[in-house]
């Protein structure tokens, strides 16, 4: 920040409380919060899902989403309080002197609209500027965003960019009408880390270049070091604590501040076994008559160990999984599982082949029946590999209700009745009611918190030691795979990049693109993205 | 080539498979219904030389396949053979002198009015649904939606015929605005034509607006709770922009679907409003060949109807392809 730029206070939240309807009634979502911004000052707005982090940031632009409604408290803007204002004379402020970055710029474009359109239209509509002056300016912002061709670029529909691009467009959309203050909700949490980069860097810059103040959210505590000048953490509606961005990350005061970090803290001892229980080998492997999604794969599994796949979206990771378990017949290559050759069809598939190899997905939410119990989740596969019914059924799911962790009270709920670690230890549950030898965990942590993940971590592991099963763990999660793995696999458009011994992968030297997606995970200092960018330059 | 182009051509050609099908089931359906034309045609009187003889004339005679090839091939070149029952019984002995009519020249004119009634219906009931629709999901939940909603499902709950005698009574009966009989010829002026239709139009439309402008409706608050339509508001657009710009043009799709649905049944189904007000339209056409067991012109009727449900879908499924940008513009 620079001392000479005005930097009075530009926006005060006073004592906020939101309720949210459901259940037929009224839940309290911000519990009285206090929230200061000042005049070109990024703050970071921190928190797990559910603390409420998106209601208080659109909240701070005066607006509740459908089945909110403010409970008391102010947001003051100059002498105004937003709390107070009518729908109309809010309008007023949207899209001038407030703007708004989604999560997921995909969703949060129009697809029938050309992106200059979209871009500059908050800023037509509200009369600021002449329509060809606003392109002209988008068109610089596109520029200062690093977009290639920015003369051209606006003419395109959402559907023909980069989800990056489409992220730094989204910005320059938010720059367009030069707000006074830019709330960003989660920007980067749906792109690729190396993705990732470029967008933080370009939108950092941005702001700072034209001096405005920005809500920066975001669950992830390395990336908010980089981008605020302030954080704020929340929990449950509440603040947790709030400091300087160098001072929050030496000394955090709070317990739960130093929870964020959790994952980073599990360090598995890696462990080497020449016995192969798995090996994948020169598979091909396509969707209909599409191009090949996996190209000349071959993977080594060791019996008892956890390989982790990385890799960015569209590597081929799910698809290798796929082409394991049958669902995806390889067009050429060979899977030999614990010596023997396996049918590349899974409905060629014997009971037993199928028993040994169970999958555990990234949602929750979609991969269990929301009609079933708990009984009849984890039961299903007893019965069905194992025929076991009656007294035994009901005892052997309590017992795997135990090794996961969970009491027997669970056993009639429903999936809606259990929070999201529960239903992820559930589906792990059901996998293990199978006895496999192999598990497929396909971005299992990817949809849950810090904690939980720590949790769902710490679960896996204790069970491979217990019952030495093996573990492919496919993840983009740097640190989940420094956590969990024996052996890493780096995968990048189909191909394997590096197999090898986690400690080998890590160290150097590195191939291109294993150097690339390491260098890109975003660390604790707040000082690495300016390094990242000095060492590229 | 553009695969929007790609996508059309594939389209039709299904559209002319199905045509194919459908022609088929017309065809053979029609053999099995119950009756006998020439039977009933001759009376207690046939013999079985007389019966054989009008059979042969009629070429009912040949086999099942022959007469379908013969059929559709004739039809393909706009053919669509000769009504049966123009024909008298006691010219079947000398077929060189019956006055049997073509099926085309029958339908025709019928078809023109079927058209026209429902091209008429249409210019009133589609932008009256259009409108309603965005405006009730633009003030959903006020009394203004309720009170478009009712209204509408009480108009599509009643039997047309009754809606049909309730406008009778109130515009040609108490108040004498329009009349009651729409008897058109094809000597009828164009202005004429529109006065005497109007009351079979309004009632279709009466019938139609309601499932219309509850899809629109429904369609467009599909859409409302899309992030881009948070961002169009977070922009501080009004919310008449926010439908109008960003919630509509994606809701063209099933809008055009269901429009298309009930264009077809404007012209395939509506036989009971022509009853009502003796419009001579191509459903009455088609009942009272059925009951005459007239079966070429039946068969061309289904034909006709048939192709109107295929051309209608086809249209459909063009304008939701090039409402959708992603096939317009690929990658």
């Amino acid at each position: 920040m620079s001392k000479n730029r005005d930097n009075s206070i530009l926006l005060e939240m006073k004592n906020i409380s939101i309720e949210g309807y459901s259940d037929e009634a009224w839940h309290p979502i911000i519990k009285g919060v206090d929230l200061q911004i000042h005049r070109g000052e990024v703050l970071g707005l921190i928190g797990e899902s559910g603390a409420g982090k998106s209601t208080l940031g659109l909240a701070a632009m005066g607006f509740v989403r459908a089945g909110c409604r403010f409970t008391g408290g102010s947001v003051l803007f100059g002498d105004q309080d937003l709390t107070k204002m009518n729908e109309n004379e809010k309008r007023e402020l949207w899209g001038t002197k407030f703007s708004y970055v989604a999560q997921s710029a995909a969703a949060a474009f129009n697809p029938a609209h050309r992106l200059i359109n979209q871009t500059i239209e908050a800023s037509v509509s509200h009369g600021i500027s002449k329509t060809e002056t606003l392109e002209k300016e988008a068109i610089k912002l596109y520029e200062e965003m690093q977009l290639p061709n920015p003369t051209e670029i606006g003419g395109r529909y959402p559907h023909q960019v980069s989800g990056g691009q489409l992220q730094r467009t989204m910005t320059a959309m938010a720059m367009s009408s030069k707000p006074d203050l830019i709330i960003f909700d989660e920007p980067t949490t749906a792109l690729d880390v190396t993705t990732q980069v470029n967008v933080l860097v370009t939108i950092r810059n941005i702001v700072k270049e034209h001096n405005t103040a920005a809500i920066y959210i975001t669950h992830d505590l390395a990336v908010v070091a980089q981008m605020a000048d302030r954080i704020q953490v929340l929990r449950y509606g509440d603040t947790i604590e709030e400091s300087e961005t160098n001072k929050m990350l030496k000394s955090p005061k709070e317990d739960y501040t130093k929870s964020l970090w959790a994952v980073r803290s599990i360090k598995k001892k890696e462990n080497k076994n020449k016995e192969k229980i798995l090996s994948i080998k020169n598979i091909d492997a396509s969707y209909g008559s599409g191009p090949k999604v996996l190209q000349n794969v071959s993977i080594e599994v060791p019996k008892g160990g956890t390989v982790a796949i990385v890799g960015e979206s569209g590597s081929g990771k799910s698809t290798t999984a796929r082409v394991v378990t049958g669902l995806l017949p390889p067009d050429k290559g060979e899977i030999i599982f614990q010596g023997q050759k396996l049918t590349p069809n899974l409905s060629d598939r014997s009971k037993e082949d199928l028993r040994k190899i169970q999958m555990v997905y990234q949602s929750p939410d979609t991969s269990m029946n929301p009609r079933h119990t708990v009984r009849d989740i984890i039961g299903r596969p007893l019965e069905f590999y194992h025929n076991i019914k009656g007294k035994a059924y009901t005892n052997r799911v309590i017992d795997l209700l135990k090794m996961i962790e969970l009491d027997e009270t669970f056993i009639d709920r429903l999936p809606s009745e259990l929070s999201g670690g529960q239903k992820q230890r559930i589906c792990i549950a059901r996998a293990l009611a199978a006895e496999p030898d192999l598990i497929i965990c396909d971005e299992v942590t990817s949809a849950l918190d810090q904690i939980v993940q720590e949790g769902i971590l710490k679960l896996l592991l204790r069970l491979q030691k217990e019952l030495s099963i093996t573990y492919i763990f496919i993840t983009h999660d740097i640190a989940t795979v420094k956590a969990i793995s024996d052996e890493v696999v780096v995968m990048h458009n189909g191909l394997v990049v590096e197999q090898g011994m986690k400690s080998e992968i890590f160290s150097p030297p590195h191939p291109d693109y294993t150097k690339l997606l390491l260098s890109s995970v975003p660390e604790m200092d707040p000082n690495w993205l300016t390094k990242i960018l000095s060492s590229k330059n | 080539m553009h695969p929007i182009l790609s996508t059309l051509i594939k389209r039709i050609g299904l559209g002319v498979v199905s045509l194919f099908f459908v022609s088929l089931i017309i065809f053979s359906s029609i053999q099995l219904l119950p009756g006998d034309f020439v039977e009933a045609q001759l009376g207690q009187a046939r013999t079985e030389e007389t019966v054989a003889a009008f059979r042969k004339e009629l070429g009912l005679d040949k086999p099942f396949y022959i007469r379908y090839v013969n059929w559709v091939g004739a039809a393909v070149q706009g053919d669509l053979g000769s009504t049966f029952s123009g024909r008298n019984a006691s010219y079947a002995n000398q077929p060189q002198q019956s006055t049997a009519r073509t099926v085309t020249s029958l339908l025709k004119p019928r078809l023109y009015n079927t058209f026209f009634l429902a091209a008429m219906t249409a210019i009133i009931a589609v932008p009256l649904s259009l409108l309603l629709g965005i405006t009730a999901a633009l003030y959903r939940n006020t009394f203004y939606d309720r009170a478009v909603n009712a209204s509408a499902l009480t108009t599509i709950s009643m039997p047309e015929f009754f809606v049909a005698y309730i406008l009778i009574i109130f515009l040609a009966s108490i108040y004498q605005f329009f009349p009651s009989l729409s008897n058109v010829t094809s000597s009828t002026p164009f202005l004429e034509r529109v006065y005497l239709s109007i009351l079979p139009a309004l009632t279709l439309t009466l019938v139609t607006v309601a499932h219309m402008m509850r899809m629109t409706r429904a369609a467009i608050i599909n859409l409302l709770s899309s992030p881009y339509i948070e961002m169009a508001e977070l922009k501080g657009l009004s919310r008449s922009k926010v439908i109008m710009k960003h919630a509509l043009p994606n809701a063209w799709a099933p809008i055009s679907n269901i429009i298309a649905f009930n264009l077809a049944y404007l012209i395939v189904g509506v036989v009971v409003v022509e009853v009502v007000f003796v419009y001579p339209g191509v459903g009455q056409l088609m009942v009272d060949s059925v009951i005459k067991r007239d079966i070429p012109v039946v068969q061309g009727c289904a034909l006709v109807f048939a192709l109107t449900y295929i051309l209608l879908n086809l249209l459909a499924d063009v304008i939701s392809i090039i409402t959708n940008p992603r096939l317009l513009y690929p990658k």
